[in-house]
């Protein structure tokens, strides 16, 4: 595809999304990807948030750390709140103003993909993001059905999850929505215009935002950037967008579509606690399924 | 003035919807409910009514979709039954703590397992600690008429909470009866435009449903309380406005039937209460003085109506159509609390629990029963306290 993309405003203007006093952990994502969010959509935005560490991280009431309005909803049902929401607005006649379902994994992949998929079905106006920390950190480090293989969680305790990561923008791509992305919390411009695409697109549109977890994960506050951005360039996180039945690879996947450029896999996965005990076996079914997954983009390109 | 037209209690209900327009409609098919949302699809569809339908894929995603319109300023409507009211139950109580007005009707089912479609008062006594606004009607037309109601109650800024209107399903659900069609224009100008305690519209920042500390959550809880305390005399109020603007009241919380005089009462919610009624009536020709004081509302409690009447009686006796497993009927629980804050001296009580999973209860059985108790206490003897009326 050869659309202009727009130009990232600098600076971003993101201090006034994030306000002081949230309740973040050192080196946590999500404000990360609301900076973002904000810079892109403006304040213009309600967030329909279900149960997940962004519940907590807005901090406690009558006080909350992101300046735009945020609807906390139960965990299986932030799609069909934003779908009630989006609704009302049109019925109201207000145009300006983007809801946003911002969900975890857990509330997207597994708990609300039934609602995800109803709402993606109905193409309700909504942007969804499933920001991807790969397991229920907030209840405190359990395996999701985004957890990849091999990863420790506390309740894969002692040889890592068994089963592959489940890859939720491809089950969204099936559902013929008119736009899909991935992106990761470590290239912020490319997010940035993924999510001003989106915004100029009526209908349902899903990101699936890469967004890795210190705690969880088991590595140092600092590296969250660097972990992100490491599985890009093993070419494990693939970023690309998806639009009448196209990809379209993001730039900074594009050199790693030749397996010699990429990084080795086990750099990835050897920086994080949570890879400790990969089995030799487990580690080749995750670099066969960056194989894989290279395979299935490249035929829709 | 009105239309007649002979319908369904489900059909009373759509029509109900048709004349509030609510501009969001979300709904989930479930028997005995479905034919109020495929009705309300067909006028939306025909462009009768201009309303927003989003079909979901869930009961959770209904009462989920509805709360987030109210939320963005809708008024809002959906309608289920049994299990698909226990699946939504998480964002019941989702509805009310927002403090969100919006309507919901209930078209009773037996829950299960095992499976089974008739009607008893579980689904709905579920719901009733989830602080809604809840009323069940007796027949087809107070159907409609509670339904255009409760967008009134509900939206009251004394009241601000959600209200569901239960009737029971097949019984009154897919029962034809005439029922009166108020004017539209007139229901639209006595609703006035939607009235909420806050929208999320984008306008300006603000949150909802976010963490809060336990003494604040608590303020919010008590707060509900109090409402329910003001929703009495909204009810009342509304229910006042409603006869003189369309000819028809009902009494407020209760409706008294042949109560006043009575030295017996009978306590009863839903179209069973017509049933007993009649019972009532063939007692009096017996020379028994009996009466029957019907829940029109269920929460907030008739504690004040029911004490007025049944405090001066020899006797009361409580129908329940629900069980609460290891307990009573639920009614019957509500109801003895409320006496015991008013009166140290008791009339004689009973607490019949009947009609369960379906059964067939008829005016004969009420009639047999109800006599059974009124002799008990003439004869100065200790009527049965609880008893599981089985007909086999």
């Amino acid at each position: 595809m050869s659309q202009q993309r727009p130009k990232p405003p600098i600076p971003y203007n993101m201090r006034d999304a994030f306000l002081p006093g949230d309740a973040a952990c050192s080196g946590c994502p999500i404000p990360m990807g609301w900076k973002t969010v904000h810079a892109a959509l403006g304040g213009k935005v309600i967030y329909v948030i279900p149960a997940c560490c962004s519940s907590v991280v807005v901090g406690t009431y009558p006080g909350q750390s992101l300046n735009a309005t945020i609807v906390h909803v139960p965990f299986a049902a932030a799609a069909a709140v934003a779908s009630g929401i989006a609704e009302a607005l049109e019925k109201r006649g207000i145009t300006d103003v983007h809801v946003v379902a911002w969900a975890g994994d857990g509330g997207t992949a597994d708990i609300g993909m039934a609602t995800l998929s109803g709402a993606a079905e109905r193409n309700n106006n909504m942007i969804y993001v499933m920001y991807d920390n790969e397991a229920y950190m907030n209840t405190g480090i359990q395996r999701s059905s985004s957890t990849p293989r091999g990863a420790w969680t506390t309740t894969t305790p002692v040889s890592g999850k068994a089963e592959q990561k489940k890859d939720v923008a491809r089950i969204m791509i099936a559902h013929n929505i008119p736009y899909v992305a991935t992106a990761s919390i470590a290239y912020p411009h490319d997010f940035y215009s993924k999510l001003q695409r989106a915004k100029s697109i009526k209908g349902f549109k899903f990101i699936h935002l890469h967004a890795p977890c210190p705690v969880g994960w088991r590595f140092e506050p600092q590296y969250t950037v660097k972990m992100a951005r490491l599985a890009v360039e093993t070419g494990l996180w693939i970023l690309y967008e998806y639009q009448n039945g196209k990809i379209t690879l993001s730039g900074p996947s594009r050199p790693y579509m030749d397996p010699s450029k990429r990084k080795p896999v086990e750099e990835y996965v050897k920086m994080q606690g949570r890879f400790r005990n990969i089995t030799p076996e487990a580690l080749e079914e995750i670099k066969r399924s960056v194989e894989l997954n290279w395979e299935w983009v490249k035929k829709f390109m | 003035m009105g239309v007649r037209k002979a319908l369904t209690g489900n059909h009373a209900i759509s029509y109900a919807v048709k004349l509030v327009r609510p501009e969001v409609i979300a709904a989930y098919p479930i028997t005995p409910q479905t034919s109020i949302v495929e009705k309300l699809s067909e006028m939306v569809e025909s462009g009768e009514l201009d309303s927003v339908m989003i079909r979901v894929e869930s009961e959770h995603s209904a009462l989920a979709a509805c709360y987030g319109a109210a939320l963005a300023g809708a008024r809002a409507f959906t309608a289920t039954s049994s299990q698909g009211l226990l699946y939504m139950h998480e964002v019941v109580h989702w509805v009310s703590r927002a403090r969100i007005p919006m309507v919901m009707a209930i078209v009773s089912r037996t829950i299960n397992t095992p499976w089974n479609i008739w009607p008893d008062h579980s689904d709905f006594m579920d719901q009733r600690d989830a602080g809604w606004v809840m009323a069940y009607a007796m027949d087809n037309q107070e159907a409609l008429d509670l339904t255009i109601q409760a967008f009134k109650i509900g939206e009251d800024p004394e009241v601000y909470l959600p209200v569901m209107v239960g009737i029971e399903g097949f019984i009154l659900g897919h029962t034809t009866m005439p029922v009166e069609i108020p004017d539209e224009e007139l229901v639209r100008e006595w609703l006035g435009p939607r009235r909420q305690p806050y929208v999320v519209d984008g306008g300006s920042p603000i949150g909802v449903g976010g963490l809060t500390m336990p003494e604040e959550t608590e303020d919010i809880f008590y707060g509900i309380q109090e409402s329910m305390e003001s929703a009495k005399r909204v009810i009342e109020r509304v229910d006042k406005e409603y006869g003189r603007l369309f000819g028809r009241s009902y009494g407020g919380l209760t409706q008294c039937y042949r109560c006043e005089d009575a030295d017996y009462i009978a306590v009863a919610m839903g179209a069973w209460s017509g049933d007993l009624m009649e019972a009532v009536n063939a007692l009096r020709e017996q020379g028994y003085r009996a009466g029957v004081v019907r829940i029109r509302f269920y929460r907030p409690f008739p504690h004040e109506e029911i004490w007025r009447y049944a405090g001066r009686a020899k006797g009361v006796i409580v129908f329940d159509r629900s069980i609460s497993f290891g307990g009573w009927g639920p009614i019957f629980t509500d109801l003895v609390t409320g006496l015991a804050t008013y009166t140290d001296k008791l009339p004689a009580l009973s607490n019949v629990v009947t009609g369960i999973a379906g059964v067939n209860i008829t005016s004969e059985d009420f009639e047999r029963i109800v006599k059974r108790f009124i002799e008990t206490v003439e004869k100065g003897g200790k009527p049965v306290f609880f008893e599981w009326f089985k007909k086999r």
